[in-house]
């Protein structure tokens, strides 16, 4: 016992510092690893490759009249299409100037005037609003409702009222001919 | 300290593993308790009933359970319709999770009432509000497995509230989906889950008890416990007397099963899900529903919501008010700053207590109406009250109230109640 603390005094200070530096060099090597190893238990929860492979759809337009609406699958959310009136796009130019919860104007939201394409879900909790049919609420300002928090969206799907924070989102999409647009 | 048995197979046994004293000590006349303790004390063993009644129900059901979107409603139809007592089990484990969150709530409102989180048992009280998440958790995941349209559309608001969350909150919820909407991956997931966190919930007991027996049961004087004169063993007093109290609640519980299976669920949860209809009127289960109200209580023109309307939106606001609603009782023994332990003695926060219990009523029904109107000022004032209640009025009224004389000890206050004015 006597002789061991003799040897660690001699050489006290270069023996603590060097085991040291092995028990903090290895707990880090340790600690890396550890975390490395993680990784694929957390990632496995992120969309797997056929999941992702589904992300565009393409849609017909023609049958689409003016002032109708359809719904049309994407990444398993709904997409609302809108043939929008002469009034409803005159509406929504003129509330550009509005006082918006998110601020956007209305030709920044769409490729031409006439076609509005945006994910139909509400920006607050995820619910679909209503007004894709006549007979549905169309809310305060002519667009769309969310009968969950009651949210009113405008006739360009901005957000003018309510707990949803954004406008209603607007999808990647193309126009592949003056008929068709393929969206994602 | 090991037993000895007339049995040598038991002593055998015991010598070398020494279960029946552990199980004599934990559960037995080897566990001594204050013997003063009301029906108040009964529901912590219920809710340790309910949960084995709820693994076991579980368990059974998983047998005949497809965790697939295109299955899932349809076998839990034929869980109802064909399984040998399908029907008596899926309306066990669908009521038992109501039975679950009735039993705790009560639990932890007696704590709340009897001082029963203050020192030496904040972890014990710690412990417990972690439990209450779990169940909460678990809850919520078995309740999407039906597939109907609650079931999914209460997913996707309940995963919708992380993406509040700045900057990583999108990429948070198709984490938690699997995809870009509550689809397959999720359902399998939620499946996953709900089997496992029971067993969470069942390793959290067993701390939440091993904290228990260090410092015993609290009681309704809220003293502590001075000697052997203030105890009574557990067994045979309160396993009976435990027992007594689950009768009286499992009449309750089947009458439920028997007489109202659906009397706490929503009609919509038996349409199939729907991922392009919500249902007109979202509503979570009962036992959210004060949350909810909190949730839904942060809009632009809530005055709580403006002192921090420069930094986050309303729909974050509510998502850290609903979770603090919750993890602000892990501060009560703090925010508690009163010596005495029991409302019995402490006639103002007694009154608090009982306005708070009146406010998350009144949360509770503001949750299950429409957010409009008169409900929504309601909710909003209820919603302020209750944080004016854990952050205000605790704290002020626990450090300015003159308790009453409390008494020495147990013993002494049952002896003066058993021999009335005699003393005085």
């Amino acid at each position: 016992m006597s002789e061991t603390a003799s040897t660690d005094t001699e050489s006290g200070v270069d023996e603590k510092s060097r085991r040291d530096f092995l028990y903090v060099s290895t707990a880090a090597v340790g600690a890396v690893g550890s975390a490395i190893a993680v990784w694929p238990f957390i990632d496995q929860m992120n969309p797997a490759a056929d999941t992702l492979a589904l992300s565009s759809t393409e849609v017909n337009l023609e049958p689409i009249e003016e002032g109708q609406s359809i719904t049309v699958v994407w990444r398993g959310k709904p997409v609302f299409i809108r043939n929008r009136t002469a009034a409803e796009i005159a509406a929504a130019a003129k509330d550009d100037t509005a006082e918006l919860i998110d601020p956007q104007a209305d030709a920044d939201r769409v490729k031409k005037p006439q076609w509005l394409v945006m994910v139909g879900v509400c920006t607050h909790l995820g619910c679909i609003p209503l007004g894709q049919k006549t007979s549905e609420p169309k809310g305060d300002f002519g667009g769309w409702f969310c009968p969950c928090h009651g949210s009113h969206y405008d006739t360009s799907g901005r957000i003018r009222k309510g707990p949803a924070p954004k406008n209603l989102h607007i999808p990647a999409y193309t126009f592949l001919s003056d008929t068709s647009v393929k969206i994602g | 300290m090991s037993k000895q048995f007339k049995n040598p197979v038991l002593n055998w046994i015991e010598y070398r593993l020494p279960i029946f004293s552990f199980l004599d000590d934990s559960v037995g006349s080897g566990y001594p308790t204050p013997k003063n303790i009301n029906y108040w004390w009964n529901f912590g063993s219920i809710a340790g009933f309910i949960l084995v009644v709820m693994i076991a129900s579980g368990i059974v059901l998983a047998m005949h359970y497809t965790a697939h979107v295109d299955y899932a409603f349809n076998s839990i139809e034929r869980i109802m319709r064909d399984v040998n007592y399908g029907w008596l089990i899926r309306y066990i484990h669908m009521n038992g999770g109501s039975m679950f969150f009735i039993v705790v709530y009560i639990h932890l409102f007696r704590g709340m009432y009897y001082g029963s989180y203050k020192a030496p048992r904040e972890l014990l009280w710690m412990i417990g509000v972690f439990i209450l998440l779990a169940m909460m958790a678990t809850a919520f995941m078995g309740y999407v497995l039906p597939w109907g349209q609650m079931s999914f559309w209460g997913a996707t608001v309940i995963t919708n509230l992380f993406s509040a969350i700045p900057i990583v909150g999108d990429s948070i919820v198709t984490l938690l989906w699997g995809g870009f909407s509550v689809d397959n991956p999720t359902l399998n997931r939620f499946f996953s889950l709900h089997y496992l966190l029971p067993f969470i919930i069942v390793g959290l007991v067993f701390i939440h008890l091993w904290a228990l027996h260090e410092h015993k049961s609290n009681n309704p004087l809220g003293v502590d416990i001075k000697g052997e004169q203030d105890l009574i063993p557990f067994h045979p007093y309160f396993t009976s007397k435990d027992l007594y109290g689950l009768s009286a609640f499992m009449i309750f519980f089947m009458a439920i099963v028997f007489f109202a299976p659906n009397l706490f669920g929503e009609p919509d949860n038996y349409i199939p899900a729907n991922p392009l209809a919500t249902p007109p009127h979202i509503v979570p289960e009962w036992y959210f529903l004060p949350y909810y109200a909190i949730l839904r209580a942060f809009t632009k023109d809530f005055f709580l919501y403006w002192p921090v309307a420069w930094l986050i939106t309303a729909k974050l606001a509510g998502v850290i008010a609903m979770f603090a609603s919750i993890l602000l009782l892990l501060l009560m023994p703090w925010l508690d700053g009163s010596k005495v332990r029991s409302s019995k003695f402490r006639p103002i926060y007694a009154m608090a207590f009982w306005i708070f219990i009146l406010d998350c009523l009144v949360l509770g029904y503001v949750g299950g109406k429409p957010a409009e109107g008169a409900f929504i000022v309601i909710g909003q004032i209820a919603t302020a009250y209750y944080f004016a209640h854990l952050l205000v009025v605790i704290p002020l009224v626990s450090r300015l109230e003159r308790p009453r004389p409390i008494p020495e000890s147990i013993s002494a206050a049952v002896l003066a109640a058993r021999a009335p004015q005699a003393g005085e």
